[in-house]
């Protein structure tokens, strides 16, 4: 999908042969897991988000770039319906999830969105252990939320399993019960990714994960997302394009609110479809 | 080029320009200034500390030497006994205290913490600052106010002084305290902490005691703790509250004794024996609040958590 500019006929049937076979080989013909369609925010008077349509297919890691204030965290935010926590701030149009055979607008009438935020987890800038709480408990905080606290023995085994999903088990099965501020910056974001996946959560979303850790901690990060798209939607935000290219299948480009271009990740960057796309990729801006 | 002047040559650079070396010179002469100027700031602000100090030392050390003599193991066992009887002692204002700052936290702590969350959390509705208002009249209300409302809504009503009463009143000194300081430390807890609760799925009420009060609890204990070791000392209020009892009662509902009242007591007395008692009786007070600043010190060095200062 690559509205504007004026493409030659080959590349663009090219490009169209070749993004219907990553899209059918992703999906596998299914419907997007999560779909935005015609998506506005608002921050009172200011449009932050202008009618943006977007998919996100099971399996894949789609990618949202652009550059500052284009709204991309702001979509984000719309996805699990975190905007609207911030006073003043207004969300319009449809974002269906569909899950276990059912799909839903996440923002009609009478839908919880505490219900919906247990299905699709976030994992923000920073990290953001909880400080009161050991690693364990931080790890388990999400399966509280529910209400309902499973056994001991079960929250233990969960623990472990998000644990050893964040890659982060081997490096503290030995000390639980420390506190979470003991852990380096990138292992506390590994943390926080592993208290996102410990409620099993068909999407997960990523909001600029490695823009506060330093590139080992980076890369582990990045390594980690990859593998983790098997069996999860995954949407990562970030300003960093060689991020993008490492780690995502699909990309979207943003420019002041509006979604520019979306396309598998290696034609956007070799060949991207519009101007303002090439313009920013090649550094002309942003 | 050759410079006129007495100015002399730098090492680092040959032939400098009359304006190079009248800007060094001033240069140098500021610094030399702005030392002189730091060293009797520095000094001023420590006489100023020293003097600060002072008063509490002052009382401290005259506390010591007057009352020290009288504190003897049954000043904390036996009850006040009629002048010229020895061996009296302070155990029911003692034990009243200690109940009176009991009742009053039970009074104080839930509002004042209940309140100061809720400032915190919805801080710009005008609501918030209605109530951050009234609070901030409440703190500077005198005591014996206080007392007088304590007075009117449950001595008058009842027929008779009460610790319940007195502890209200205290409770009521407590509450703006405590919301203040709630306030301000949870403010202090970071929006991203928020938000990475109700992205797991917290409701807005979940987050708000889970998580954003429990990490702000170490600071909320010290000054739950300050304004507990402030009213055990207050006065005013329990003369017409809790009016004073020379018997022994722990009883809620009856008149009881308490440290600040038989200290008044004895102090007006006539009696050396008892101004001596007086003297203990401060003595002990002053080691009350002590403990208790001494708790709250402790309390903030906790592993998890923001601490108070």
């Amino acid at each position: 999908m690559a509205p504007g500019g004026a493409p030659t006929a080959a590349s663009a049937q090219a490009r169209t042969t070749e993004s219907a076979a990553v899209e059918a080989a992703g999906a596998a013909a299914h419907a997007p897991r999560l779909a935005a369609l015609t998506l506005e925010a608002s921050f009172g008077s200011t449009r932050a988000v202008r009618g943006v349509s977007l998919d996100f297919h099971q399996g894949q890691v789609t990618a949202i770039i652009g550059p500052s204030g284009c709204g991309k965290s702001t979509l984000l935010r719309c996805l699990n319906r975190m905007h609207e926590t911030v006073p003043g701030a207004r969300v319009a149009g449809r974002v269906t999830l569909r899950t276990d055979g059912t799909a839903y607008d996440i923002y009609e009438r009478g839908v919880s969105p505490i219900a919906v935020r247990r299905q699709v987890g976030m994992v923000f800038q920073r990290p953001t252990p909880f400080p009161t709480m050991s690693i364990r408990d931080n790890v388990a905080a999400g399966l509280n939320a529910a209400g309902r606290a499973p056994a001991r023995a079960e929250v233990d085994r969960i623990v472990e399993h998000a644990l050893r999903r964040a890659a982060l088990w081997e490096e503290v099965k030995d000390r639980l019960h420390e506190s979470a501020l003991a852990l380096s910056g990138g292992q506390q974001q590994r943390l926080c990714i592993a208290r996102a996946l410990a409620t099993e959560p068909p999407v997960l979303l990523l909001d600029e994960p490695t823009a506060s850790l330093d590139p080992v901690s980076t890369q582990r990060v990045e390594e980690l997302v990859y593998e983790l798209r098997a069996g999860m939607t995954v949407v990562i935000v970030t300003h960093n394009m060689q991020q993008a290219a490492r780690v995502s299948d699909r990309t979207a480009f943003m420019l002041e609110g509006e979604l520019v271009e979306v396309a598998p990740t290696d034609l956007l960057f070799t060949t991207p479809g519009d101007p303002r796309t090439e313009a920013y990729i090649t550094g002309r801006f942003g | 080029m050759t410079a006129p002047g007495a100015a002399p040559q730098s090492t680092r650079r040959s032939h400098p320009s009359g304006t190079q070396r009248a800007f060094a010179e001033r240069t140098a002469t500021t610094v030399g200034r702005r030392h002189v100027v730091n060293r009797v700031m520095v000094t001023l602000t420590f006489a100023a500390a020293l003097v600060a100090t002072l008063p509490l030392l002052f009382i401290l050390f005259l506390l010591l030497k007057e009352g020290a003599a009288s504190i003897r193991p049954h000043f904390f066992t036996n009850m006040p006994r009629p002048v010229g009887e020895a061996g009296g002692g302070m155990a029911n204002a003692i034990v009243g205290t200690l109940i009176l700052i009991g009742i009053a936290s039970a009074v104080g702590l839930p509002v004042g913490i209940g309140a100061g969350l809720y400032l915190a959390e919805r801080r710009g509705t005008r609501l918030a600052t209605v109530v951050r208002f009234l609070s901030d009249v409440l703190n500077g209300m005198p005591s014996i106010v206080l007392g007088i409302f304590a007075w009117e809504f449950l001595v008058r009503p009842l027929g008779h002084f009460s610790a319940l009463a007195g502890g209200v009143a205290l409770g009521a000194i407590m509450i703006p305290l405590v919301t203040r300081a709630t306030e301000e430390m949870v403010r202090l807890v970071p929006t991203a902490l928020r938000e990475a609760a109700l992205a797991l799925g917290y409701t807005r009420w979940r987050t708000s005691l889970a998580v954003v009060l429990r990490t702000a609890l170490p600071g909320i204990v010290t000054a739950a703790l300050v304004a507990v070791a402030r009213v055990a000392g207050e006065t005013a209020p329990l003369l017409f509250t809790a009016f004073g009892n020379q018997f022994w009662s722990v009883s809620v509902t009856q008149p009881i004794a308490a440290l600040p009242l038989q200290i008044f007591t004895y102090a007006i007395s006539p009696y050396d024996e008892w101004h001596a008692q007086a003297w203990a009786g401060a003595v002990v007070l002053l080691g009350l609040v002590l403990v208790i600043s001494v708790l709250a010190r402790f309390a903030t060095r906790s592993r998890f958590g923001l601490g108070g200062d």
